[in-house]
């Protein structure tokens, strides 16, 4: 029952033309749960975003945000539903205040006034009250982007990869307060690019070329896709990374450091593939996490021969 | 209730918007008063020293007290005295020359004879505004150069005044209500599709369309400040027609208003339908353009409407601008009174629901 799920959408599809752009994608998002949106630049996440809030029509399928079915209540949706979108789409020329008001007033909220003052306290952006909106940097002006979207204290928040290009300590910021909005029970759908944001995620789906690959808890993603993984560290490595690259048994070699991360699906041949390094001098070889990074990078090489 | 205050705040945002920018805000204050001031001035001052030819077929010392008058009045600027007709009609055909005085033979005997012989102007009234003030004062000009010779009998000579190529011969005041048309129809279509095509362009469209905010919410905010501008345009022209060109208003102010605020709301309807068209500032700047310049041309501003070909009197007739010239017209010049104008109140009407339909039909309510 939608009860229990802020997001509950099966079959969505969407065409561009002759293109199919969303297809087939269902999600379930549990209430008060972070939520990971993964895949490559073009793979429908932004699409998926705008159909679950109204702003897009599927050309099939459907389902229901917050228990409201995302065609016929998208308006009852909008007024309960915050979305960040990716491109910054506040008013540059008017001041924070004024974007915070304006948005406060077309949410029809009592009292606008209140509300703008409480979000310039809470996301401290009252230093900077009026200063215009083009002139915030990248950090401020997702900061304030965020305040407006969550100005109507909505119960589900849809982010669009709201921390690009946004400096690690501000994106540690925004996240932060991502989790405190998570922690008071609003639940959040969150696409990125990031790796070290997707590991906060309770949960994360990864989307490429239209179709969602894979949707489970964020620890799990790593099992799921079945790769076993060895760290190779020493010296010298680049003659190690040249002739793995291409041996069989090895899926995908990465560097991390001073070490190599050697992952494969096959552990015996895996085994074969590594065995000459083991006695190598100045070398040591031993079993490792299969990481995040690893396991997307996998399924976008996947998605590829599949889909392209 | 929650509707009327979400208007409220669009059309707050949006004046803090055109105020802030200060460039567009200068131009719709600026244009009407440049514009007013080119037409007024530049173009409409009554010009002097034109060139004229004299066909003289007496020369006594009435008609040389005549050209002597001429002279001095400053409209006339003597080009030469000729007998051959063939040369005067060349010359005029050319453009060369504006007017043409054609005194006949036998003219001081008839009017010593006090049989009012005829005395001819020929202008060249393509241009109606040029020859305008000259052909005006010609009539007394002739009489009071007679005046020291005949005493005031009245009237010794028959001054006729033959307009050339252009027989309506408008007068300068009709420029008035047509700019006042133009100007409404450039800024006013063009300043409400480029304000509107901005949030789709700036991407704005997208956070306005993700709130419960309606689509006649958003129309209505965004162009109510507009129908305040275009009435401040009004109200400018209106000042310097009266008070810089004495441009009178003789009829009925309410149907002046009725007609002004049709007039207003059918451009900026067409300017939101253009905004559902265009994808940038640009592409709706060109089709305010597509619309702007058949406005000038047809819409009898720039050319005598009744002496357009029949195809473009039908094209003509469906411009929004055609009308509200007209209506225009016969308020401030002839005197009309509401009922006068209701033959041009109900085409404005008429294409104001035509186009407002067809802008809200096409408005997106979603982004694809
Ligand atoms: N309005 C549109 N008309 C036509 N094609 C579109 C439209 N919007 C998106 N697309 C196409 O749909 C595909 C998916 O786009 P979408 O923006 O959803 O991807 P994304 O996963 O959000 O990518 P990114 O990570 O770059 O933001 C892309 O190929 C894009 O070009
Ligand atoms: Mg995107």
């Amino acid at each position: 029952m939608s009860g229990e799920l802020a997001i509950d959408v099966t079959g969505l599809t969407k065409r561009f033309g002759e293109k199919t752009v969303v297809d087939d994608f269902a999600m379930q998002v549990p209430k008060g749960a972070i939520y990971g949106f993964l895949g490559p630049n073009g793979s429908g996440k932004t699409t998926t975003i705008r159909m679950m809030c109204g702003l897009l029509k599927p050309d099939g399928g459907g389902g229901t945000a917050l228990g409201y079915d995302i065609v016929r209540e998208s308006r009852t949706i909008k007024s309960r539903v915050g979305y960040m979108t990716q491109k910054f789409s506040l008013y540059g020329d008017l001041t924070v205040r004024e974007n915070l008001t304006f948005m406060a007033r077309l949410h029809a909220l009592d009292n606008p006034g209140q509300h703008v003052a409480a979000a310039l306290e809470e996301y401290e952006l009252a230093p900077r009250a009026n200063q215009l909106a083009d002139t915030l940097s990248g950090g401020w002006k997702q900061r304030l982007a965020l305040a407006a979207a969550s100005m109507h204290s909505p119960g589900l928040l849809l982010l669009d990869e709201p921390t690009a290009g946004v400096d690690p300590k501000a994106r540690r910021d925004f996240w932060d307060r991502i989790r405190g909005l998570a922690r008071k029970g609003v639940t959040v759908l969150v696409s990125t690019h990031y790796m070290d944001e997707a590991v906060q995620c309770d949960f994360i789906a990864f989307i490429a070329y239209g179709r969602k690959l894979i949707d489970a808890p964020s620890g799990e993603i790593p099992e799921r896709v079945g790769l076993i993984t060895w760290r190779i560290e020493g010296r010298n490595l680049q003659p190690v990374y040249d002739a793995l690259y291409h041996a069989p048994g090895v899926d995908q070699i990465a560097r991390f450091g001073s070490a190599l991360h050697v992952s494969g699906r096959d552990a015996d041949a895996l085994e074969r593939a590594i065995a000459p390094y083991r006695e190598r001098e100045g070398l040591t070889v031993e079993p490792a996490k299969t990481g995040l990074e690893e396991a997307f990078i996998w399924l976008m090489t996947g998605s590829e021969d599949n889909f392209q | 209730m929650t509707g009327f205050s979400r208007i409220l705040a669009m059309i707050g945002k949006e004046f803090i918007q055109m105020l802030r920018d200060r460039l567009t805000f200068g131009m719709m204050v600026g244009i009407p008063v440049m514009q007013l001031l080119l037409f007024g001035y530049a173009i409409n001052t009554d010009p002097r020293h034109l060139p004229t030819l004299v066909e003289m077929g007496d020369s006594g010392p009435a008609s040389r007290a005549i050209l002597q008058a001429m002279e001095t009045s400053n409209y006339f600027d003597l080009a030469g005295i000729t007998t051959s007709r063939a040369q005067t009609e060349a010359a005029m055909q050319q453009g060369d020359i504006l007017f043409v005085v054609t005194i006949p033979p036998d003219f001081e005997r008839d009017l010593l004879r006090g049989a009012r012989p005829q005395i001819l102007l020929d202008t060249d009234a393509s241009d109606p505004v040029a020859a305008g003030a000259g052909t005006g004062a010609f009539p007394t000009l002739v009489q009071r150069a007679l005046e020291p010779m005949l005493g005031e009998m009245t009237p010794p000579v028959e001054t006729v005044i033959q307009r050339r190529y252009n027989p309506a011969g408008r007068t300068a005041l009709n420029i008035v209500p047509g700019l006042l048309g133009v100007i409404l129809t450039m800024t006013m279509a063009m300043m409400t599709s480029m304000a509107l095509t901005r949030e789709a362009e700036r991407g704005t469209l997208e956070t306005l369309l993700a709130t419960p905010t309606r689509p006649y919410e958003v129309m209505i905010g965004k162009i109510t400040p507009y129908i305040l501008v275009g009435f401040i345009q009004v109200v400018i022209m209106l000042a310097g027609a009266r008070y810089l060109f004495g441009v009178p208003f003789l009829g009925s102010p309410l149907a002046f208003l009725v007609s002004v605020s049709l007039f207003i709301l059918v451009n900026l309807s067409l300017g939101f339908l253009f905004s559902t068209i265009a994808r940038t500032q640009m592409q709706a700047m060109q089709m305010t353009f597509f619309v702007f310049l058949p406005s000038i041309l047809l819409s009898g501003f720039m050319f005598p409407f009744a002496g357009m070909p029949a195809w473009a009197q039908m094209l003509g007739q469906a411009l929004p601008t055609t009308h509200f010239i007209h209506a225009v017209r016969a308020i401030m010049l002839k005197g009309a009174r509401l009922g006068d104008v209701a033959p041009d109140i109900w085409p404005l009407a008429a294409i104001f629901a035509a186009i407002a339909t067809v802008a809200m039909l096409r408005y997106r309510r979603t982004l694809d």
